[in-house]
């Protein structure tokens, strides 16, 4: 590549304050939320606008540089650490919400949008985007179309794919396409569905159509302590087999229970093993005959104290614990590693109990939250990074969690993505054949792979490690994660 | 027994073009030179766990036997799938995105589907997605099989998110003296906060139009929720039990439609029905799913090609296509040309 040339061609779209190449500039941009990872590139361009973003992409074609599109950079995987040498795409500028069209129920916005701007924007008409992975009110639209990021409500109402109808984007080369509509169905292949979750490997989203719905009419939320996490996975195999469809179906043990408590008190009962939340959500009357339907289910599984939020208060703060619950453990030890699988629903009890076991070997504690609804499993693994050798023992531990994930027939991840962290993992879950077939497609859109190079695919040597531990923005209590 | 996969790979390798047939209920691209690959042996239910609410099964498997295996649990395919009495496969149902009126509720096809393993141009064994609701690794092959008509690859399995069935429904019938009329109420509906399950909009003769609002749910709080939907609308007639079970089994179905009609399906959004009803008012038709999707029956396709391309409009003939199903203004795009040339570097489907 000739740099200077590369550099000169930026400098023709970009004004000096929107091309940063200082060091002391591109350090903020080294690393995502993985601070694991980091990497210097070459230069961070700031684009303002759409053809701003097709024109950095052109050069970055032209020249041969690999490039990176950024959000706000809460990736927990990698996906937004910068190539060596390449070039940093970031898109927070480009934050308009282009069209909301209450009537169709749609909005249409640039990928800097903060994901809760789209409802606070839609909130006056009565709707919001449902989508609410726990950094929502810092994560980008972009980096949630890149990542299919999901949230606490995917059982009923789906991760961000099942949310986006149409999409613009730029090619690798600097084609531009747009993929899906503004209708809820099509009658063409869903090359939109396609491209969500590519982890910026097909190009840079430069506009995104999304569904909106109406705001629930009512919640019931409650929280039920057992002795055993086993009981609280049977209660969550009832309610399922029930017929009943809640909005949430959460699970925290007993480490996540006393970190909470310690850090926001929610009023958790802090001698119990596990704990479920169960939350409906929809028109007063049908939650009010799932209500009696869930207490009845839930009397039954035998917990042995039920609390029933009464009013929104008693409710936010059910789930402002639930929230904290990272951060919280966090607090109990100076670095951790969250983990991110997805085990079948019928499994969680077993898989638990391995994670104990594997916990109990390696000498390691390890806090469990999770998305019980969903069979997605967070375990966090609690380690001093000043000790020698603790941090490679907790990746360890790690990876049996996910070798264990794949042998119980779930995935890898289930909303943080592939990106850096866990591509080695692919070849466990995927056959050679569907590695290639994967290849195959990323080398067919983008011959060069110079769009988020060396992301999803197993390869080369991982950047240095450097720490691990809550987010600068969790430290400051401005974002939580689930 | 399981199916063979790897004579099916043979089979695509050894072809210069290959076309798979399902039950034939629906439409496909067709090409004279084109090998038939029969996948009547790829059928059956591979595993069913309802506590999971997943099913997989092969993609030539009838979606009644589907049905009345989940209907056994009290769960069901909430994407609502169309030709189901005609016989219409899961493959199929896939491959033609044949989602029906209920689609509105929670999503079409794209929304339930989770995981395939299909046969690619290459002849090579692809699986995408997997058997878990959640999850972020790989790409979405699943998504980009939902309506692609077999253009880029050989379903051999499905895996679909299932859910717990509503246990009653009830549905409010509401006439209205003009399609405006039934247009301005529409967003009234579409954007209260009742969970309504289906709004078709069906046009009569003279002009009028009626909407049927589909609820379901548990029976307990189903009359009061009937109540606030008529109080809402500010009139309209309950229909319950097996009348109003006919009623939506009839459009999922499509009874109404003359044996030598064509059926033609138009995405769109309501803003748009204006426009294009002007152009098909001699045609029977209703608009479904909330006013994102036009079904138009037809004897003068040609008519309606020029009328969908003139509205920038793309349709699909689902029921007796003559030629090429895809009518109107299909745009494609670099993107999909790609991955066309991915999945299909030799050309074997027929595109
Ligand atoms: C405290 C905390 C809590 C979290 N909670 C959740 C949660 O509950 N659920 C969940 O799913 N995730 C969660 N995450 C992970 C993260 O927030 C999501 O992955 C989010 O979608 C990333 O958005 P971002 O704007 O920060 O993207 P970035 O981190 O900047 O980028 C993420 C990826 O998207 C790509 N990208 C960004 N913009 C574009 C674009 N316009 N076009 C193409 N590619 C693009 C990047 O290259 C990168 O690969 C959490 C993270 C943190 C730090």
């Amino acid at each position: 590549m000739n740099q200077s040339a590369f550099l000169a061609a930026l400098r023709a779209i970009f004004p000096p304050d929107r091309l940063l190449m200082a060091p002391a500039a591109l350090a903020a941009y080294e690393s995502d939320a993985l601070t694991a990872f980091q990497a210097r590139p070459v230069a961070v361009v700031i684009p303002e606008t759409q053809s701003e973003v097709i024109a950095a992409v052109q050069a970055c074609h032209r020249f041969g540089v690999p490039f990176v599109a950024r959000g706000s950079g809460t990736s927990l995987s990698g996906g937004s650490l910068p190539v060596k040498e390449g070039l940093v795409i970031a898109l927070n500028r480009l934050n308009r919400i282009l069209r909301l069209d209450p009537q169709q129920r749609i909005a249409v916005v640039e990928p800097g949008v903060v994901n809760l701007d789209i409802t606070k924007a839609a909130a006056p008409y009565g709707l919001l985007y449902a989508p609410d992975p726990s950094s929502q009110p810092i994560c980008t639209i972009g980096g949630n179309v890149a990542f299919n990021s999901g949230g606490a409500h995917c059982l009923k109402y789906g991760m961000t794919s099942n949310h986006v109808l149409g999409l613009k984007v730029v090619l690798p080369d600097g084609e531009v396409a747009e993929l899906g509509g503004e209708s809820l169905d099509s009658v063409d292949a869903d090359y939109a569905g396609l491209f969500v979750g590519s982890e910026g490997l097909f190009g840079i989203v430069l506009e995104i159509t999304v569904r909106l719905l109406p705001k629930p009419e009512t919640y019931r939320t409650l929280l039920a302590a057992y002795r055993s996490l086993e009981a609280a996975g049977d209660a969550v195999s009832s309610v399922i087999a029930s017929g009943l469809l809640p909005g949430a179906l959460e699970i925290m043990d007993n480490l996540s229970i006393q970190a909470a408590e310690a850090a926001v008190k929610p009023g958790y009962p802090l001698d119990a093993a596990a704990l479920l939340i169960v939350e409906l959500e929809g028109e007063r009357s049908q939650v009010e005959a799932e209500w009696e339907r869930l207490k009845a289910v839930i009397d039954a599984s035998q917990p042995y104290l039920i609390k029933v939020a009464r009013n929104d208060d008693e409710r936010m703060k059910i789930w402002k614990g639930r929230k904290s619950a990272f951060s919280a453990v966090g607090r109990l030890s100076p670095d951790y590693i969250v983990q991110d699988g997805v085990v079948p629903r019928r499994r969680l009890g077993e898989a638990l109990a391995e994670i104990e076991k594997l916990s109990a070997k390696w000498g390691i504690r390890v806090a469990n939250v999770f998305h019980a609804g969903d069979g997605n499993l967070h375990p966090l693994i609690m380690f001093d990074g000043r000790e020698p050798g603790a941090l490679h023992r907790a990746e360890e531990l790690a990876s049996e969690i996910i070798d264990l994930c794949i042998r119980l027939g779930g995935s890898i991840t289930g909303e943080h993505g592939v990106g850096m962290e866990k591509r080695q993992y692919m070849p466990r879950q995927f056959a050679p054949a569907d590695m290639d077939a994967m290849w195959a497609l990323r080398k067919v859109i983008d011959p060069d792979e110079l769009a988020n190079r060396g992301k999803v695919f197993p390869a080369g040597e991982a950047p240095a490690l450097r720490q691990v531990g809550p987010h600068p923005l969790e430290q400051a209590g401005v974002i939580s994660r689930e | 027994m399981s199916p063979d996969i790897r004579d099916l790979q043979a089979a695509v390798r050894a072809h210069v073009r290959v076309q798979p047939r399902g039950a034939r209920t629906k439409c496909a691209p067709r090409a004279d030179d084109a090998g038939i690959l029969d996948l009547s042996a790829f059928s059956g239910v591979i595993e069913y766990q309802p506590t999971e609410f997943v099913i997989t099964a092969w993609a030539g498997t009838p979606v009644a036997e589907v049905q009345a295996l989940l209907a056994q649990h009290g769960q069901y395919l909430p994407f609502d799938p169309l030709l189901v009495g005609r016989g219409a496969t899961l493959g199929g149902t896939v491959a033609t995105n044949a989602c029906g009126p209920e689609r509105y509720r929670y999503g079409g096809v794209r929304d339930f589907l989770i995981g395939t393993r299909f046969v690619d141009g290459n002849g090579a064994l692809i699986q995408g997605g997997g058997k878990v609701v959640k999850n972020a690794a790989g790409f979405d092959y699943p998504k980009l099989m939902v309506g692609s008509l077999g253009r880029l690859g050989i379903l051999v399995d499905v895996t679909f998110k299932v859910f717990p069935r509503p246990e009653a429904y009830a549905t409010l019938r509401v006439d209205c003296p003009s399609l405006e009329a039934a247009l301005a109420l529409l967003p009234k509906l579409t954007n209260c906060p009742y969970d309504l399950n289906a709004i078709d909009l069906l046009m009569g003769a003279g002009g009028a139009a009626a909407l049927f609002i589909r609820v379901g749910g548990l029976a307990a709080g189903l009359p009061q929720r009937m109540d606030r939907v008529r109080a809402l609308c500010g009139s309209g007639q309950v229909i319950t039990g097996d009348d109003e079970a006919r009623f939506w089994h009839a459009a999922r179905e499509f009874e109404w439609l003359a044996p030598e009609e064509c059926l033609v399906k138009v995405p769109l959004t309501p803003s748009r029905i204006p426009a294009l009803d002007a152009s098909v008012r001699h045609a029977q038709r209703r608009y479904s799913v909330g006013g994102n999707v036009a079904w138009i029956a037809t004897r003068d396709l040609p008519a309606l090609d020029a009328a969908l391309k003139a509205l920038d409009l793309a349709g699909l003939v689902l029921l007796n296509a003559a030629g090429d199903p895809r009518i109107g203004h299909h745009r494609t795009n670099a993107f999909a040309e790609r991955v066309a040339r991915a999945l299909d570097p030799h050309g074997r489907f027929v595109r």
